[in-house]
Formats: C-alpha cells, sequence, structure tokens
C-alpha cells in the first residue's frame, strides 16, 4: 500500500512574481473520494494564490465541519489554518479578520454547513459584511454520513436510494444577493477557467465575497436523477467566461473592443467580463436577482460573477475601527494602565 | 491532434525510455524490479535472454539506457541501471539448467567468422532451433574486443570465460586459433549461411608525423598492444609514457600502463576535455588512477634522441565552435609543448579492414570500406553472407553488437527457409493491469527520494599493482535495493480509456508532475504550446485521447511521468489504469528461457 505524493515536481513549472511555483502552495494528499468535485476546487483555490502571488504565509484558511471543511488540509500547507465547530466558521472569521486586517481569509464550507446548521451565523456574516472570500463546495448531499440529501438539494431531485427530494432547495446565491453581499458569485467545480478568475476576483474584494460552488459528490450523489452529477450540471450550466487582471499586472491580454466589459475593483484590478456575458449588468443587484431566478425557472443554472458592489462598506469601515488591529498593538497600548483608566472615569464624570 | 494509436506497441516502448535506448531493447524495469524482490537468477535471465552477455555488459557497457533515463530528467542523476545489471549477475544462483539447449538438428549449417559478441548473439539464437555452427576466431578462446580489448581490471576474464561458455555449450563448433584468410575460398565450404562478425580491427596510426618510423620500437597501437597485454604477450611499459586519443581505448590503455610499470602517465588529446568521446564515468576512473588529461594539444612530432624515443611536441590549440555546428582547432600561437616519454600508446580510433575478402566475392565494399548491407535485415550483396557487430557499420559498442546478433539470426533463420527476410517476426508484448485494490498495486509505485551511489572500487594501491585486480566491487544487497528502488517503473503505462472519463479533474489535480491536461483539441505544435506546463522536449510524445463528453481531449505530456499511479489513485472510473507494459524484442528464438 502506498498513497504518498512524491516530492518531484516539473523541472519547468512556472513562477509567480514571488519566485514561488504551484507547488508552494501545495497542502496534504486528499483523502476525499476519488473524484470529488471539492478537490477540484482545492486546486482552484491553490492555483488562485498562486496566479495573485500572495504570500502563502499571509493567508488563514477557516472552515467547520464536512467533506468540504476537510478541504483546506488539501491546499496551501503553509498558510494558517482554523478548523472551526460545525457551522461556526463565520463567528471564528469574524475575530480573525478583526484581531488582524492584513490576512487573506478563505472560507471554505459547504451546504451542510452553511445551509444547515451554520445557516443562523452565514447570514449574519453577510450582514456585517466581514472581509473573507466565503467558498462554499455545493453537493446537494451530506456525504459524509452516506448522501442523505441537503437543504440544498433540488426539487425532485432523486438521491441515490431512489427517494425523491419533497422540498425547494436553498439557493445560497439568491439568499447572499437578498441579504445585500457586495460579491456573489457561482460557478462549477468542473469548470476551473471560470472558476479560478471568481476567486482570484474574491480575494481581491473589500468586503464579505461569496461563491457558490457547484461540486458534484462522485460518491453519492453522481447518479441518473441527481441535479448536482458531473454530467446534468454541464448539461444545463450557463456559464459567464471572465477574467482577472491584478492591479499590479500589467494588462497584456487584448480584448477586442466591445468584447469584453471591464469592473473595476478597490483596489485596482480589473475583472473582465467576456462577450456571452457582457450585456450582463453586475451591478444591478435586483436585476441580477431576476435573472437567476429566470435561469432556475429554465433550468439552467447561471455561473459567473452574479453581483458585484466594489464599494460596499465592510465591518472594519462600518464599526470605525482604529486603524491598528489589535494584533499590532503591544501590551502597553492593550493595557495602558491605571492613570489611564483614572483620566478616562474623570471624563466621564 | 489525432487520438494516440497505444495499440501499437512502439507507443508504449518509447515510453520506457531505457529499453528504448537500448539498441537490445533489454526489459529494464522488469529486471530492476526482480533485483528488488531478491530475485536475482530471474533477473539475470531476463538480461541473458536480451542482451546475451549480463555479467560482461553489467561492467562494461556504454549504458545508452542511463542519459535517457527519465530519473535523469526530475532529479540530478538516473538509475544506475548498468551497476544492478552487474548486482544481478554477482549474486544469481548456478543458472546452467535454466539455459536453452541445442535443438534437434534441422539440416542447415551457419559458420560464423569471429568469436565476438555479435557472432556468439546469432549461436545462440540459431542454436535451439537445430542449426549446425561454426564459430572462427585467430584467437585461442573466444570472446573477441571483449577479451581482447577490455583490460581484466575492468572485467575479470572469469566472468567472460563463464558468459562466453554458456553460448558455446549449447553444441556450437569452436574453430579457435583459425585466421580465415580467403571469403573465396570459405564460400566454397557448403555452408547454408555465412555471419561475419569480425569486427573492426585496425587501429589508426599517425604515418606521416615527423619521427614515427624511427621510434617504431617504442610506439605502439593501442588496440593490438591490448591485445597483446591479454593474451600475456605483454608485460611491461616504460616508466614514461603518453596515451594519445581520447576515447574508451585511450582510458583502457593508460589505466592498463599504470599497472605494466607506467609511473608518469598522460593521456594527451587534441579535442577539449567536454568533447572527448570515452564515456565520463571512464576519464574520472582515469584520473582517479593518478593519470592526467591533456587537452587540446595537437601531436607535431616524435622526439629522438641518439635514436631513442624521449618525447613528443604537441601544438597547442584552442576550440572553435561555429554556428553550423562545425568545430574548428585553431592555434593559439603559443610555443609547441613537450612531454617527455619511454612509450607512445597511439588511440585514435579504429577502422574496418577485409583484406580477406576478395573483390570477386560479389560482397560490394562501399567507398568508405564497409559493406552495403539492407539496414534491417544486414544481409550483404551476396545473399548468404550477413554481416554485423563492428564489421558491419564500424565501430560501436558490446550492446549494439549483440543487438545487430539479433537482427542477423532472425534474417538468417528466414533465408534458411526460403522465407522473404523483409516480413519478420512481430516482437512480443503484453500489457496487464496493476491494480490489486484501493492504493494497491503491484509494483511499488510510490518514488523514493534515495540518491545515486557510486559503486565502491578496492584501494588504489592494490589495484595498481595487479593487472588482474578487479577495481569495482559492485554493489552490496542492500545498496542494490535502494538503488533498484529508485527506477520509476516506466514500463508501468498509464492507459486511459475516453469512454470511462467523467472530466472531474481528478487526475489532472493530483499528478505531482503536471503532466494531465484537458484542453480543447488543436495541432501537436499547439497543444505542446498550451499545456499547464509546455512540452517542450520534442523528443518524448504527448499521449492524446479521443474526444471527450465536453468536446475536449485528454493531453498527458510523457516527459517527466512518474508512473506513480496517482492518476489512476485518483480516477473515480478507472478511466485510468496502470498497465505493465512488457516488449520483447523479435528473435530467431522467441521463448529462450523460462521465467517464472
Amino acid at each position: 500500500m502506498s498513497y504518498i505524493k512524491p516530492k518531484f515536481r516539473h523541472p519547468n513549472l512556472p513562477t509567480n512574481a514571488l519566485g514561488f511555483t504551484v507547488a508552494d502552495y501545495d497542502g496534504a494528499i486528499s483523502t476525499l473520494c476519488a473524484g470529488c468535485g471539492h478537490d477540484s476546487i482545492s486546486a482552484a483555490i491553490q492555483n488562485a494564490c498562486f496566479l495573485s502571488a500572495i504570500p502563502p504565509h499571509r493567508i488563514a484558511k477557516l472552515s467547520g465541519i464536512g467533506c468540504s471543511s476537510k478541504m483546506p488540509t488539501y491546499f496551501l500547507g503553509k498558510s494558517h489554518g482554523f478548523n472551526s465547530v460545525h457551522g461556526r466558521m463565520p463567528s471564528v472569521a469574524t475575530g480573525a479578520s478583526l484581531a488582524n486586517r492584513e490576512l487573506t481569509y478563505i472560507g471554505v464550507s459547504g451546504d451542510g454547513d452553511t445551509a444547515s446548521i451554520g445557516m443562523g451565523q452565514f447570514v449574519h456574516l453577510i450582514r456585517r459584511n466581514v472581509n473573507m472570500a466565503y467558498i462554499v463546495a455545493n453537493n446537494g448531499c451530506y456525504g459524509l454520513t452516506k448522501g442523505q440529501d441537503s437543504a440544498t438539494a433540488d426539487l425532485g431531485s432523486v438521491s441515490k436510494y431512489g427517494s425523491t427530494n419533497p422540498f425547494d432547495g436553498i439557493d445560497l446565491a439568491s439568499l447572499a444577493l437578498l441579504q445585500g453581499a457586495g460579491f456573489v458569485g457561482r460557478s462549477f467545480s468542473g469548470d476551473k477557467e471560470q472558476l479560478e478568475p471568481l476567486i482570484r476576483a474574491a480575494m481581491a474584494h473589500k468586503g464579505f465575497a461569496f461563491i457558490d460552488v457547484v461540486s458534484p459528490c462522485v460518491t453519492f450523489n453522481n447518479h441518473l436523477g441527481s441535479t448536482k452529477s458531473y454530467t446534468e450540471t454541464r448539461e444545463h450550466l450557463d456559464s459567464m467566461p471572465l477574467d482577472f487582471v491584478p492591479m499590479r499586472e500589467e494588462i497584456s491580454t487584448h480584448y477586442d473592443a466591445g468584447t469584453t466589459q471591464g469592473v473595476t475593483l478597490h483596489d485596482g484590478s480589473v475583472i473582465h467580463l467576456h462577450k456571452a456575458s457582457s450585456d450582463y449588468q453586475t451591478d444591478d443587484r435586483n436585476a441580477a436577482m431576476i435573472s437567476v431566478q429566470n435561469a432556475k425557472d429554465e433550468g439552467r443554472i447561471l455561473t459567473g460573477l452574479l453581483y458585484l458592489d466594489p464599494n460596499s462598506q465592510n465591518l472594519d469601515q462600518n464599526l470605525k475601527l482604529a486603524t491598528k488591529p489589535l494584533n499590532e498593538m503591544g501590551k502597553d497600548e492593550l493595557c495602558p494602565g491605571s492613570r489611564v483608566l483614572n483620566s478616562i472615569n474623570e471624563g466621564l464624570r | 491532434m489525432e487520438p494516440t494509436d497505444t495499440a501499437d506497441p512502439e507507443y508504449f516502448h518509447k515510453v520506457v525510455d531505457c529499453q528504448f535506448a537500448c539498441p537490445a531493447h533489454t526489459p529494464v524495469p522488469l529486471y530492476i524490479r526482480m533485483i528488488a524482490q531478491q530475485k536475482y537468477t530471474d533477473a539475470y535471465l531476463v538480461n541473458w535472454e536480451s542482451n546475451v552477455f549480463p555479467g560482461v555488459l553489467g561492467r562494461t557497457c556504454d549504458r545508452p539506457c542511463e542519459p535517457a533515463c527519465r530519473r535523469g530528467r526530475v532529479e540530478e542523476e538516473p538509475v544506475a541501471i548498468c551497476r544492478l545489471k552487474r548486482v544481478a549477475a554477482d549474486f544469481k544462483e548456478d543458472v546452467a539448467d535454466s539455459l536453452p539447449k541445442a535443438g534437434p538438428p534441422n539440416g542447415k549449417k551457419v559458420a560464423l567468422i569471429g568469436a565476438g559478441p555479435s557472432s556468439l548473439t546469432v549461436a545462440r539464437d540459431l542454436a535451439p532451433l537445430g542449426y549446425e555452427l561454426h564459430v572462427y576466431d585467430a584467437e585461442s578462446k573466444g570472446g573477441g574486443f571483449m577479451r581482447s580489448q577490455i583490460p581484466s581490471f575492468r572485467l575479470p576474464e572469469s566472468v567472460l570465460d563463464e558468459e562466453v561458455g554458456y553460448v558455446l555449450d549449447m553444441g556450437i563448433k569452436a574453430h579457435f586459433n583459425s585466421y580465415i584468410d580467403s571469403m573465396a575460398d570459405f564460400l566454397t565450404k557448403g555452408y547454408d549461411a555465412i555471419f561475419v562478425g569480425s569486427g573492426a580491427p585496425r587501429g589508426r596510426d599517425l604515418p606521416n608525423l615527423p619521427g614515427r618510423e624511427e621510434a617504431d620500437a617504442n610506439i605502439h597501437i593501442g588496440i593490438d598492444w591490448l591485445a597483446n597485454v591479454a593474451f600475456n604477450h605483454t608485460d611491461k611499459i616504460g616508466k614514461k609514457v603518453i596515451v594519445l586519443g581520447g576515447g574508451n581505448t585511450a582510458m583502457d590503455c593508460c589505466r592498463t600502463s599504470r599497472r605494466l610499470g607506467g609511473k608518469e602517465v598522460n593521456v594527451i588529446v587534441r579535442s577539449p576535455y567536454a568533447d572527448m568521446k570515452a564515456s565520463p564515468w571512464e576519464k574520472e576512473d582515469a584520473i582517479h588512477e593518478g593519470i592526467p588529461i591533456v587537452d587540446n594539444h595537437v601531436p607535431r612530432e616524435f622526439v629522438l634522441k641518439e635514436g631513442k624515443l624521449v618525447g613528443m611536441k604537441f601544438d597547442i590549440v584552442e576550440a572553435i565552435y561555429h554556428d553550423d555546428g562545425r568545430r574548428e582547432l585553431v592555434p593559439t600561437g603559443d610555443e609547441p609543448a613537450f612531454f617527455p616519454c619511454d612509450d607512445v600508446l597511439i588511440a585514435i580510433g579504429q577502422e574496418n579492414a577485409f583484406p580477406w575478402i576478395e573483390s570477386d566475392t560479389g560482397i560490394n565494399f562501399s567507398s568508405w570500406g564497409l559493406p552495403v548491407l539492407d539496414p534491417e535485415t544486414l544481409q550483404s550483396t551476396l545473399p548468404e553472407v550477413f554481416f554485423g557487430g563492428d564489421a558491419a557499420f564500424g565501430p560501436e559498442n558490446i550492446i549494439t553488437a549483440v543487438a545487430h546478433g539479433h537482427k542477423a539470426a532472425v534474417s538468417i533463420d528466414l533465408f534458411c527457409q526460403d522465407k522473404n527476410l523483409s516480413q519478420r517476426p512481430a516482437p512480443y508484448v503484453n500489457l496487464v493491469s496493476q491494480k490489486m485494490g484501493i492504493h494497491e498495486w503491484s509494483y511499488d509505485s510510490a518514488p523514493v527520494d534515495d540518491k545515486r551511489e557510486a559503486v565502491p572500487l578496492v584501494e588504489l594501491k592494490a589495484a595498481l599493482k595487479d593487472r588482474a585486480l578487479e577495481v569495482e566491487l559492485g554493489f552490496d544487497a542492500e545498496t542494490a535495493f535502494i538503488q533498484a528502488e529508485r527506477c520509476l517503473n516506466c514500463d508501468a503505462q498509464t492507459v486511459f480509456t475516453p469512454g470511462n472519463c467523467i472530466e472531474c479533474d481528478a487526475c489532472a489535480d493530483i499528478c505531482p508532475t503536471s503532466c494531465i491536461n484537458f484542453i480543447e483539441n488543436g495541432t501537436e505544435a499547439d497543444l505542446r504550446s498550451r499545456l499547464m506546463v509546455p512540452a517542450n522536449n520534442d523528443e518524448q510524445d504527448i499521449y492524446v485521447s479521443d474526444k471527450l463528453e465536453t468536446g475536449r481531449v485528454l493531453v498527458k505530456d510523457e516527459d517527466v511521468c512518474l508512473h506513480c499511479g496517482l492518476c489512476a489513485e485518483r480516477c473515480p472510473t478507472a478511466a485510468w489504469d496502470m498497465q505493465m507494459f512488457l516488449y520483447n524484442v523479435t528473435k530467431a528464438t522467441p521463448d529462450l528461457v523460462d521465467i517464472k
């Protein structure tokens, strides 16, 4: 028995602006089922961090419980990580992002961790606009407990055991739109060309960025009758392709006039939406909700950047926090002593 | 691009770089696995079946396999293939009972001229078919250049005797001390076919260099001198020796000189050190024995004093490389350099010579003095005469001679049955899944990180004292295991079944060397440029699948695939499988040995 990822890498691997190869963003070898969509999302996150040249030690990975929440082990082995209680990753993320505002926060959750046990925390995370990229690996079933329908399973979807789901599924992207998220995207684990730039844009966005990723469960939800299988998802995919050009990168890709629509993020990065989707208005929340709903009614899965408000006010700004976060303060600043306490008390008399 | 035709065995054959590079196409990974499993006898028999002289080649082979080894492309050094072959020979049990015997006579007589590696291979391949085989050689023992040119400190006589013996014991009629001096006469002796494996027996000289004639007593032709040493006609040389030449013969001459009394031995060569023809390890071995290699020196004259050779003068040059690849040695303008010496050995190359083949025999020769042959059948312009080894296309090496032997034996067998020589039997191939269970393959799929180790040597002082003492000690069993495990098992092929693929990307995500891509089809050049890591090594193929459900194709760059099996491991639908590929080159007798 041998299940080891060899140390050898391709000798000609490209390097990013930091001189790292994608191998420097590796994690442990995956123990998820062979063919799990989540592994593709892991690879997309890894490659997105590599392409955006984020130093691995300046990233924090946060997750809850579930197949999805095991994922952070399998990428970015040199980054910070916190595997929290089921559905409680948002609290940890909120605290962490307040204490250290310099890290890039990547939250990885699943349909159970977000749409069932974690629903309460999830909506408040959106409401508070915590500065992070929140990725849901959405497979519509509880893979870790043998494939029962989850809260995102579509109405009429047939489980592996033959029962038809009688409930309408929770559409997390619509929920995020409704709740006021400043960045809402949807993608498919099997479409890295779209997923990677979307993750890069989400990481560059200053505020809460949500991506719902359809990620087939190869063991329990990849059969005839499932609405989240590889085949079914591909057949109904309505994809809006996009590119991401970070601020510090020279725009080397040439786009013919009228073929793309550029959306500039707060940090100067640009998202290019391609022709197929260039009449789509990413800055209109109501229109986005209607588009997603119309697609759903027509049996299509609309993927791409659904809504973006590059200037949304995130938690730090809304709370008017001190410019210096807690992690940068020393003991003297955090415990200024009785003299300062007395003067504060005096001021209140 | 059209989908790769994996039904053609030549595709997977090329993936096994070492075996593909080997002129005899020895199934290298197969016997290396056997060594790791301590099945030394089987490892020896796999070798013997393919290259006839594993013990000899495990010490002396030019190892074209090693520069080809895939491991050399993912880390510093290739697998120590050659010295592992020696391990199989060193640790094997008695193999005599496993070797084939002469078959019942088929009434055909074949003569073999020269008892070197090519002739002995022809004899070995034909004997089980019942041919009456007569080997002729001018020397008193078989082996040809393996005996006369390779010093016994590199190849002990006992090893050579044993492996030459295995062939001769198959009922071969050996006629030693029999120099054939007329092909015309020989053709009248009633052989059904004649194989000429007489080597390239003439060493080049410097006849026009001033002083050559006068100093003749102390100037020796390298290959003749080595033969004289091998057959005990020569046992000493002067204290100061100059060896001219930069090939492996020059290395053997200088190291032999050190053992016959040479104290100050210099190898002096025209070309720069890096361009020398000698194998890198042979140069290192010479330097290890205290022999300086002086490069960029062109012989100018032999210097005599009172009628006796006292040294040589050399012009100093530098190499200029032109854009068209041409190299020019340009004098630097420095004063000629003088090197004192008592003896000079000239080892500047060999030539073919067939003074014994008359021009009216029907055997035609090219303007280069080489026989005109069909390169596929090795048949000469006289249909019953075949050539092989150095006699065929000029000086090469033992393993090439063996490869010629296999080819010629097939031709002779077809010829003697009045069959078409160009309709050759197919190679024996096999392809079988290695899956045993989850995370379980029937080969050691995980590549190890161990580095290559050099073979230990005997103490230098002892080595220089005794001409017959073998310098290399060989690997012990433990080291052999570690070195064998470095093999990447390139014969465990990644076989892709497009119909099973659901395009989940699991293989592309897990592949440690980023070989696997799912992209839109295009021309080969276009595909190569669009891979995750562009496939810039054009010597390595790319594996392209049929169209998949999304319209894309799988493209796998074979270049640095580790054959670790993770693609198949992570494939949910068994679209990938690791299948062991065996390629056994066409031989006159297909099943020579029975390997368990």
